[in-house]
């Protein structure tokens, strides 16, 4: 686990705070005094898990850098509804440039902010990157593999949701297998997105052996910030990968975005892990295991598996993808502590 | 303002951009009935009092619950405990032991000395309680609370009614139960032992200005059963009566009880204890039938106590009975067989059920009174105007629980009537049922097992059978309330909301919508542990 469990409070370590902690125990966002990096007013969808995950990460950046923080963004949902010329809901130092060169700008950014401090006009003034699962896995890739091997003081942070979202859900090289999308519909006998194409970018970062490497996602509050803190003790090339479901892409609805990302983990499609230098070094753990079809259900991405004969044979493979992670990461559920 | 090269308007917030208009429907907190509370028969706000039992404010605690119930140590031993049978937590895990912390801040508040404080300005009238059960004590406190003398006339040598001559010592010690009953007297109710009211219309005009009747149900059912001289045929009323005089009830080595509910296993139970060498329940159903409580029963069968399920005692002979074996019809009554057991007895105990002496009533206009019981309205008050009843005479459901709630509420209809009114209780929220709750958010958190004396030691000693919780124990178990349907400030909708749209107000004080931003996705009602939050149409 990345982060020491709240011994039991009621609800312990899995609400955002609690009136019986002590406020140094309670998570960032649960301060009444959070930065609150992205503001109210953004055009987010309604229950845009994008936003969410946004905010719980930078905020969390703030309070690990004492608010020393620069990011750059690319194209993309996050870019797009939080600043349209000439309004922002960024209350940080934030810059957009390319969809694709989001890395690249992070790494002249941190260069700059390297020779400025050396010439004393500036603190210690760390850099965050950050996009979607296009502008991450798809379109920035080249620059962020770039800045992982160079392993520049960056720390890149991708907001995944599985596909092109605000241009109408296109498919991405993060899709999963079998969903719907604009571009792979639900037709012909293998309808959705093909099985066996796409990437799982946190293990190519991992193969650069970077400092740090994390996964994520909206629904596990403290162990999303516990990662941000610690990739902030890191110096040099730090990847985040934070699962944010997105109602619109994904046919959910808009108030069933954590619950959407906390099924992703506890049926483990999505693996909750951290690694250094290329090592695993810990995994959440599922809590309360259950099958795929929990998961897949719920998504009208994934209705065509679920009309009058379900398609069963897609279900299992993806639930032997499931299985394959919860024997590769070592998620299985064990005994909760108090 | 002179902008750089191809700038031609000055930034501006997002916050400019009311995403509130996008709503459709909207959130608001809410306060839900949680279970528990809906179940307590004596009206307590279990939730609220556990709230302050969570960070440790036992004193808090204890002042909230004694709100409704005056009572605490001595419920927190004997009650049913309806209110854990409600619990939300039976479905995540186990109930929480909402009665071991009951106990637990009652026994504090024993040792610590904390006392009553009088709210009410003082009325100057004087309200009569018959009977220092728990329905006349509950009555008496509350009048008390409410700013009338409460007086109250018990007939026997002392106060508690049936808790002290019908609840063994081994369930109830008579120290907790006179400390309880002496907070009551420092609180400024009045008592008067010995005095028993033989014509309530004749009392009642002695300065009188209403009456509480508790006088409970202490006249023993009989069940004609042919006997021999030498045989020894008692009923349970007096068989535990007994247990706190002088003289203890001289039963011999075999002793059989004769009835079902929970006076014949108290009976049973205090048999063994004073040196009965076999102690046989006889009664004519099955377990599931029987009106006893389940872990009353298991807790007699540890004891060795054993019981003659589907049988009748036809006859006591010198040293003998004889029972006949009977089986269910398919209505499930018991039909007899015309097979015959003989078993060895010195005495019999008959725990067949009590009637209540109603002489004290006699020529009072406008009473109803059927199948024994005495017919009260909502508000407890009986066919003649001032005359109120509640416990054991007004109702089936014999438990201390229940005559406390009765009292309570016999109070606030006095109170009531005697400003010329009529008690209108607050109207009741929805119910926080478990569907409402998000309970992924709770810990896993196993119950807190009491410490149970050892069966050697409740074999021949009336030491309390089950033992208390210790501090850290009773904290914990408050912890595992998952506070249904009442917001316990986990800070998960000011953090769940992708549009900032929660104010956090503060310790104690909650939260509100910010509704100019809130988009009413629901995230907030969705991710609420305690379904605390609803979502409601908006109107435009």
């Amino acid at each position: 686990m990345s982060f020491q469990p709240v011994k039991f409070y009621q609800t312990g370590t899995f609400t955002v705070g609690n009136r019986l902690l002590p406020p140094e125990e309670r998570s960032v966002q649960a301060s009444g005094k959070r930065f609150n990096s992205i503001n109210s007013g953004h055009r987010a969808c309604q229950g845009c898990g994008e936003a969410l995950g946004a905010r719980y990460a930078i905020d969390a950046a703030m309070e690990a850098t004492d608010s020393q923080l620069i990011a750059a963004n690319a194209t993309g949902c996050l870019e797009v509804f939080s600043t349209p010329y000439p309004e922002t809901s960024w209350q940080i130092p934030w810059i957009h440039s390319l969809f694709g060169n989001a890395a690249a700008v992070a790494t002249g950014i941190a260069a700059a902010m390297k020779v400025k401090r050396a010439k004393g006009k500036v603190g210690d003034v760390r850099v965050v990157a950050q996009g979607g699962d296009g502008g991450t896995t798809d379109i920035g890739f080249g620059c962020l593999s770039g800045m992982f091997e160079r392993n520049d003081d960056v720390l890149y942070i991708c907001y995944d949701n599985g596909g092109y979202m605000n241009t109408g859900v296109q498919r991405s090289s993060a899709t999963p297998a079998a969903a719907r999308t604009a571009t792979t519909p639900a037709v012909g006998h293998d309808p959705g997105n093909v099985f066996g194409q796409g990437k799982f970018l946190p293990a190519i970062a991992m193969a650069h052996d970077i400092p740090y490497v994390a996964t994520a996602t909206v629904a596990d509050l403290r162990d999303l910030e516990a990662k941000v803190r610690r990739a902030m003790e890191f110096r040099g090339a730090r990847y985040i990968h934070i699962l944010v479901p997105c109602p619109l892409g994904w046919g959910t609805p808009s108030h069933d975005t954590i619950k959407m990302a906390r099924l992703a983990k506890e049926t483990g499609i999505f693996p909750v892990f951290e690694a250094e230098h290329g090592e695993v070094k810990s995994v959440l753990a599922i809590r309360r295991p259950l099958p795929v079809e929990e998961y897949l259900r719920p998504q009208k991405r994934f209705a065509h598996l679920f009309g009058k004969s379900p398609a069963v044979a897609t279900i299992a493979r993806i639930q032997a993808l499931a299985d394959k992670n919860i024997r590769k990461y070592r998620l299985q559920a064990r005994q909760e502590s108090h | 303002m002179e902008k750089p090269f191809a700038i031609t308007l000055n930034p501006g917030s997002s916050l400019a951009n009311h995403t509130g208009s996008w709503r459709t429907v909207r959130p608001e907190y809410v306060s839900r009935l949680p279970p528990c509370n809906a179940a307590c028969p004596a009206g307590e706000n279990i939730q609220g009092w556990l709230f302050h039992a969570e960070s440790g404010d036992y004193e808090q605690a204890w002042r909230a619950l004694t709100e409704n119930n005056p009572l605490p140590a001595i419920m927190g031993r004997v009650c049913y405990h309806p209110c854990e049978n409600g619990c939300n937590r039976q479905y995540v895990d186990a109930s929480v032991g909402i009665n071991s912390v009951e106990r637990f801040l009652g026994d504090e508040a024993i040792k610590r000395g904390w006392k009553f404080a009088t709210q009410a300005p003082i009325s100057g009238k004087r309200v009569l309680v018959v009977g220092s059960g728990p329905a006349g004590l509950s009555a008496a406190y509350h009048l008390t609370r409410l700013g009338h003398q409460a007086v109250i006339y018990e007939a026997a040598e002392l106060a508690g009614g049936m808790m002290r001559f019908g609840i063994p010592k081994y369930r109830l010690p008579r120290e907790v139960l006179d400390a309880e009953i002496q907070r009551l007297v420092d609180f400024g109710v009045e008592l008067h032992l010995q005095t028993k009211v033989t014509n309530i219309l004749d009392t009642l005009k002695k300065g009188f200005d209403a009456v509480f009747l508790g006088v409970g149900a202490h006249i023993a059912k009989r069940a004609y059963i042919p006997a021999g001289d030498a045989n020894k045929v008692l009923d349970a009323v007096s068989v535990l009566h007994n247990m706190e005089d002088a003289s203890a009830p001289m039963l011999g080595r075999k002793v059989v009880v004769y009835g079902g509910g929970n006076t014949a296993i108290d009976v049973a139970r205090t048999a063994k204890r004073l040196g009965a060498e076999e102690a046989i329940i006889v009664y004519r159903r099955t377990r599931d039938k029987m009106p006893a409580h389940d872990f009353e029963v298991e807790e007699a069968l540890q004891e060795g106590i054993s019981i003659k399920w589907l049988s009748t005692i036809k006859e006591a002979g010198e040293s003998d009975i004889m029972i006949e074996k009977m089986a269910l019809d398919e209505n499930g009554f018991p039909q007899p067989t015309g097979e015959f057991e003989r078993i060895e007895a010195d005495s019999v105990v008959l725990a067949l059920g009590q009637d209540t002496d109603l002489s004290l009533l006699d020529n009072v206009p406008g009473l109803i009174v059927d199948k024994g019981l005495i017919q009260v309205d909502k508000g407890m008050m009986t066919g003649h105007p001032g005359v109120f009843a509640g416990g054991d005479m007004a109702n089936n459901e014999r438990t201390v629980t229940v005559a406390v709630g009765h009292g309570k509420k016999a109070a606030r209809a006095i109170d009531a009537w005697l400003r010329g009114e009529t008690y209108a209780p607050p109207p009741k929220h929805e119910i926080a049922t478990f569907e409402r709750m998000n309970p992924w958010y709770y810990s896993d958190a196993p119950k807190t097992m009491r410490p149970v004396l050892d069966i050697i030691r409740r074999q021949s000693t009336f030491d309390e059978v089950l033992g208390g919780l210790d501090e850290s124990n009773a904290q914990f178990e408050a912890r595992r309330c998952m506070s249904c349907g009442n917001c316990f400030e986990c800070d998960n909708c000011y953090g769940v909301c992708p549009d900032n749209a929660v104010i956090k107000l503060g310790p104690g004080k909650g939260f509100k919508f910010n509704y100019d931003y809130c988009k009413g996705c629901g995230m907030c009602v969705a991710e609420c542990p305690c379904g605390a939050i609803r979502t409601v149409p908006e109107e435009n």
